[in-house]
Order: structure tokens, then sequence, then C-alpha cells
């Protein structure tokens, strides 16, 4: 700046601001250019953010950095299973569970071969029921496993999420081990599970519940429950009451997190799990701590049913001797041509089942996973309508984000415990 | 009930029917339990008061809806029926509530009654068209943006109408006409036996008898059997023999030995090679 310039300066900035709006050069509720207007913006969170578990896009409205509107765009992993599903025998339908809720595949079959079993009114050995409740229960300390990891880790903290991995990681070797497969087991059958588990398998599962687990687990909660924190991004932070939670359809952990002692295995008990002796955890502010405390629990409860089942369980079949829905094994089928005619028949052709709608639910790691089944008496579904649990509870992610900061949808969303596969199905 | 499904309070079934036609009234059509469970089909401009009489009657009670399922019955005049889930969760019990509707009669939204509604009203109109009335988001939800055609309807194919593929050359994602690499295969496992009504391949030749004469694609001479220029030279001994008809151990012309003895001997045929023996056991049987 020259020396004229400053010299020149002091004439046109000497008057206040004040008397130009007196002499009413200027008025302040019509400010001129120059006066910054701030308006609220929008934001997309994902499709592909690691903090929105998979293929979810919010379109957010900020004020400033409070969420003012939430809009979740999802469908981005709609594979139409259901399109599918119609196009397959009964037998053909169940790897598709698996590919769901692809974090607790067993569960997601055990809806559809209870669905079926409904419909075909079929009897099921007691020892594949204890066997598929023992496995449901492995199953949802697996989903657990990785949502109290990821929730752990959206909300700042990595040290948790990697023991938990190791804990998840067994589960996956005992999958294998059951079923050949770490992931989508295909294990369970309408009429029982595709074959028994080897003796070992059982006590190496046990010996897990009474060292491995535990030590691990607790471990990694002991870490971040009582860590300040923990607790101040997750206390008080998408707080839904009673009232909300039933409205907006929510279950699981979600439902009792709001104080609702509602368990489907305890109400409304499938397979064995009438015999089961086993606790609900209920929350009592409905905040993401508390889902997140529910969920802690519920691993320590299901390994206890998991430790009844193992004391329980009887020596017996695995599958129903219903010939006309449970092939024959293979070796059988080598040596009887009877066996080798339905083996033909029920590969191909499927069983028949008989004309009937029905809803069955049950509950999944993540809360109440339905199937309304409509038969028309052939080989495939007529319609097979899928039940997700995310639909409804990041339908409420809007009203529980409101007010909100930004950082906070991630605990919330971490909370729900949302997987596309069975969101978008 | 033998399957170890979901135990809830379905004695109360019965109970249930009764007070929910109390309750309805007029609204209900009809009311069934089929396979333990009550179905209540009620009249779609009566939906909301029938669904509100579940939800507050106390003695119904059924606080949560969990699910609302389209299904497509093309042969129904109103083709779609929409059901909607509900559980209570004082008396532990299920019940669907159905109602029908077509592509132009729009369904009342219960998003007044459920908020959660919202979403699964917005899921049978993507995939099916039943459009809600009141529903103030009704836009798709599963499908990509900018589809086009209700999916879950027994009319769409399975295999849909458009692909997408990243398009080198155009360096984006392009949307272009379904194409199959192999046909879409359905195999009908009805039995004809039970009066299947379809047409199998070649059924259409029975039907219309084919007219004499008709061409082969191949002339005459162009046919020929399949190594008949490779086959062994030997020549045959019948004909090597000049005094063939003297010799005793000779059937050649007498019929013995054929299928036929009283047959005439069949012209040369250039193809078939007779065997060394004369026994019949040929290259060519």
């Amino acid at each position: 700046m020259s020396q004229d310039t400053l010299n020149a300066a002091p004439a046109t900035v000497t008057v206040d601001p004040f008397v130009d709006e007196l002499l009413g050069k200027v008025s302040a509720s019509e400010p001129e250019v120059g006066d910054v207007t701030i308006q609220n913006y929008t934001i997309n969170f994902g499709p592909q953010h690691p903090a929105a578990h998979g293929v979810l896009r919010l379109v957010m409205e900020l004020d400033g950095e409070l969420v003012e509107r939430i809009d979740p765009h999802v469908g981005l992993l709609h594979r139409g299973t259901e399109k599918l599903i119609e196009y397959k025998t009964y037998t053909q339908a169940l790897p598709y569970f698996d590919r769901l809720d692809y974090c607790s595949p067993m569960c997601m079959e055990h809806t559809w071969v209870l669905a079926v079993e409904k419909l075909l009114d079929l009897e099921v050995p007691i020892r594949a029921q204890y066997l598929r409740v023992f496995f449901a229960e492995l199953t949802r300390i697996m989903n657990h496993m990785l949502n109290l990891g990821s929730h752990v880790m959206d909300v700042g903290a990595m040290t948790p999420n990697l023991w938990l991995f190791e804990l998840r990681e067994d589960t996956m070797n005992f999958y294998e081990r059951a079923s050949g497969a770490r992931m989508h087991a295909n294990y369970f059958r309408v009429g029982g599970v595709h074959q028994d588990v080897p003796l070992k398998l059982l006590t190496d599962i046990a010996d897990w519940l009474d060292t491995r687990l535990p030590r691990l687990f607790e471990d990694a909660i002991s870490l971040v429950a009582d860590n300040r924190i923990f607790k101040q991004r997750n206390v008080d932070i998408g707080t839904v009451s009673r009232d909300d939670a039933i409205a907006w359809g929510f279950s699981g952990p979600m439902i009792r997190a709001a104080g609702i002692p509602w368990d489907l295995r305890k109400s409304q008990p499938y397979d064995v799990y009438d015999r089961m002796d086993f606790d609900i955890p209920v929350g009592t502010r409905g905040d993401c701590y508390d889902r997140f405390m529910v969920r802690v629990e519920e691993v320590r409860q299901s390994a206890r049913i998991m430790k009844q089942c193992l004391a329980e369980m009887p020596e017996g079949p695995v599958q129903t001797t219903d010939r006309k829905v449970m092939p024959p094994k293979r070796a059988e089928m080598k040596r009887s041509m009877e066996a080798l005619i339905h083996h033909f028949k029920l590969y191909t052709e499927g069983f028949h089942v008989p004309a009937g709608e029905v809803y069955v639910a049950t509950e999944s790691p993540k809360g109440e996973f339905g199937v309304y089944l409509v038969a028309d008496g052939t080989n495939k579904p007529y319609r097979c309508k899928i039940r997700p649990t995310a639909f409804s509870h990041l339908q409420a992610m809007d009203f529980m984000s409101r007010g909100h900061m930004l950082a906070d949808t991630t605990a919330i969303l971490g909370a729900m415990d949302i997987v596309f596969g069975e969101c978008d199905r | 009930m033998r399957a170890p499904a979901p135990r809830w309070a379905a004695e109360l079934n019965g109970a249930t029917i009764e007070a929910a036609q109390a309750a309805i009234g007029g609204g209900l059509a009809h009311a069934v339990e089929l396979v333990g469970e009550v179905q209540l089909h009620v009249h779609r401009d009566d939906l909301i008061g029938a669904l509100t009489a579940l939800r507050d009657t106390s003695g119904l009670e059924y606080q949560q809806l969990m699910e609302i399922a389209g299904v497509d019955y093309p042969q129904r005049s109103e083709r779609f029926e929409v059901v909607y889930c509900l559980l209570s969760l004082t008396r532990n019990h299920r019940l669907h509530v159905h109602v029908a509707t077509d592509e132009d009669h729009a369904i009342p939204s219960v998003t007044g009654l459920w908020p959660v509604a919202g979403w699964l009203e917005r899921e049978v109109y993507d995939l099916y068209g039943v459009v809600f009335d009141g529903n103030q988001d009704l836009r798709r939800i599963l499908t990509d943006y900018g589809f086009r055609g209700h999916p879950l309807r027994k009319d769409f194919p399975m295999t849909g109408y458009t692909e997408v593929r990243y398009s080198e050359e155009e360096k984006r994602v392009v949307y272009q006409p379904v194409q199959l690499a192999q046909d879409f295969r359905n195999f009908d496992f009805l039995s004809p036996w039970e009066g299947a009504e379809y047409v199998l391949p070649g059924d259409e030749k029975g039907a219309l008898p084919q007219a004499k004469g008709a061409q082969t694609p191949l002339s005459a001479d162009t046919i020929q059997k399949a190594g008949a220029d490779k086959s062994p030279t030997a020549e045959p001994q019948a004909s090597s023999q000049p005094y063939g008809k003297t010799n005793a151990e000779s059937r050649a012309h007498t019929g013995a030995g054929k299928a036929e003895p009283d047959a005439t001997p069949k012209p040369a045929d250039p193809d078939v090679i007779p065997s060394k023996s004369g026994m019949g056991g040929g290259q060519n049987q």
C-alpha cells in the first residue's frame, strides 16, 4: 500500500456503520451484498463410506454441524432375492437366505426352514432342533462380534474391534467344520440339518465357550464399557422412547434397549428354545449405549444357551424320516434303487408344499426376521416376502438423528446393526 | 401343530376372529383361520377403520405393524393383494389383514396409524405398482434410480429388460437391452398325468401330418454313411468266385441265412459291404 492511500484512508473509514443505518442508507433487515447468509447445506454420506456399514447413502441436511433431516437411500444392493425364490424349489431357495444377512447366515436359514415346515406340518427330530438352536446362538455371537466391534470403531476405538474379530474368526472356523463353508453355510434343511456334527467339534466349541470366548470378549468389552470417551459418544444419543419403538416397528435389541422385554425366543419359542433357561437384557434409556450393552449381555446369554444345548443334546437322527421331503444320503443312494429315485426326484423336482399362507418370524441377532410365504401346492413358492429387520430400523434414522451432531450419526447407525444384504434383499 | 415353528398364542385364533368381527363390523369381508393363522379380508375403503379398530380395541391390541407384503394374482379381477402382518405384544398374537386392489385403485395409506408403514408402502409401490393414497413420500425404494416397471409382478420377466455395464468407450455406466448368452430355463414339474395344459416340443408334429415328399436339405447322392469310403476294400467272396453257384457251401442267391428266406435278393447297394463269412454279422448290422 502506498503512502498516498494510507493518508487518504481515514477520510472514508471513520464513519461508524451505525451512522449509515441512522441516516437510512442501509437497513439491518435487508443486508447488502457482502453480508453472509448462512444456509443449510446437504451432504451425501456414502454410498461408499466405511461407517455406512455397506452401501448406504444418507442424504443429510445439515445446519452447521447439526442434522436437520436425513433421507436414507437404500436399495443399492437389491438383488431381487424374492423374485429369484419364486423361480426356485424350496430346497434351492435356502442358500439365498445365507446371502441376505451375511453376518448371521444360519439365523436367516432358520426362519425359512421353520416357515416351510409349518406349511408341511413336518416333525423335526429333537437332536436336529437342538443343533439348530445351538448354531443359531453361535451365529448370534458371530453377528454381535462384528457389530460390537464395528460400532466401537465407528466412535473411535480400534483395539476391541481387532480382538472381537479374532472371536468371529473362531466362529467361522466352527461354521466351516460343521457345514464346509465359512459364511454361507447352507446347513439347515427343511426337516432338520444337512448332517450331524462330529463330537470333536462339539467338545471344541465347549472348550471355546469356557476359555477363549469369555477371556477375549470380556477383555475387549472392559476397554469400552466404562470408557469415558465411549460413553460421551453413546449415552443419550439417538434416544427412542417405548411408544416410538412400538410405532416404528422396532424389534430385537432395538426394542429391548427401549425398555420392552420382548424376545421372540422367549415369547414365541421355536425349536427347543422353550427348554432353554436364559435372561433377556433390557435397556433403561433407549440410547446407543443401551443398545450396545444389550448386545453385550446377549452374547453372554447365547453362550449360556449353547452350554445348555451341549449338556442336553440327545443322540439320534438329525433329519426327518419323511422320504418325501428329505432326500436320502449319498451312500444309501448308491445302493438302493428306491433311494436313487427319491434322491433324483428331490434334487430335481423337489417336494411339493401344500397351498397356504404363513408369516413366520424368528429372533435373528438383529431383530424380528420374518418370512411371509405363499405356497400354491407346487414345488416352488408362489410368493416369498422377506421381512428384514433393517428396513424399519433404518427408517427411524431420520427422527433418531434429528438435532444431533453429524458425528453422532455414525454412532446411531452403528448401534442399529444394519447389513445391506438383508435390508435391500 | 407338529412343526417346531414359533409358538405364539394360536389358541386365541377363534376368539380373535369373533372379536374382530365385532370390532370391524361391515368392513370385514370374511375371516378364516388357515394353517393356524388368522386371515382377515377387509374391504379397501374400510381399511383404515379396520386397522384402527384392531390396534385400539381392548382385547385385540395389535400394537405393531411388522410387515406389508404385496402378492400378485394376475388371474383375479383385482390382481393385487396387500397383506398387513400385525403383532400384538400384549396378547402375543399375530394375524394378517388382506386387501385386494388393482393398478388403478389406491389403497388408503396407514402411515397415520404406524409411521413404519411409510417405507413398507413404498416398497409395495415399487415392486408391484400399488398406489397408496395419503403416503406423502411414495418414491421408489429398492430398485435403481430411474427404473421402469414393477419387478415383482408375475408378468415381469425374471431377467428384466435392461442390463448395466461399464462402457470403456464412453467412460461411463451404460444401460442396454438384456442379452442372454443362454436362454433362461424354467422347468415345469407339473405332472402331465394331472392334466397340465401346455404343448410339449414335438406335439405339433402329431397334430399336423407332414406333407408327403417333403424335401430334405440334402440330395440323395450327397448322403453317405460315415466312413463308407474308408471301409476295408476286401472283395466280397461271393463275387470273387466265378463259379459261385456250383459251390455247395455258397449261399449266394439261395436266401439261406437271411431273415426271410423267400425274399428276393436286394439290388446291390454300393454302401453295403457283404460280409466275408456270409453269416449275417456284417459291419452294418
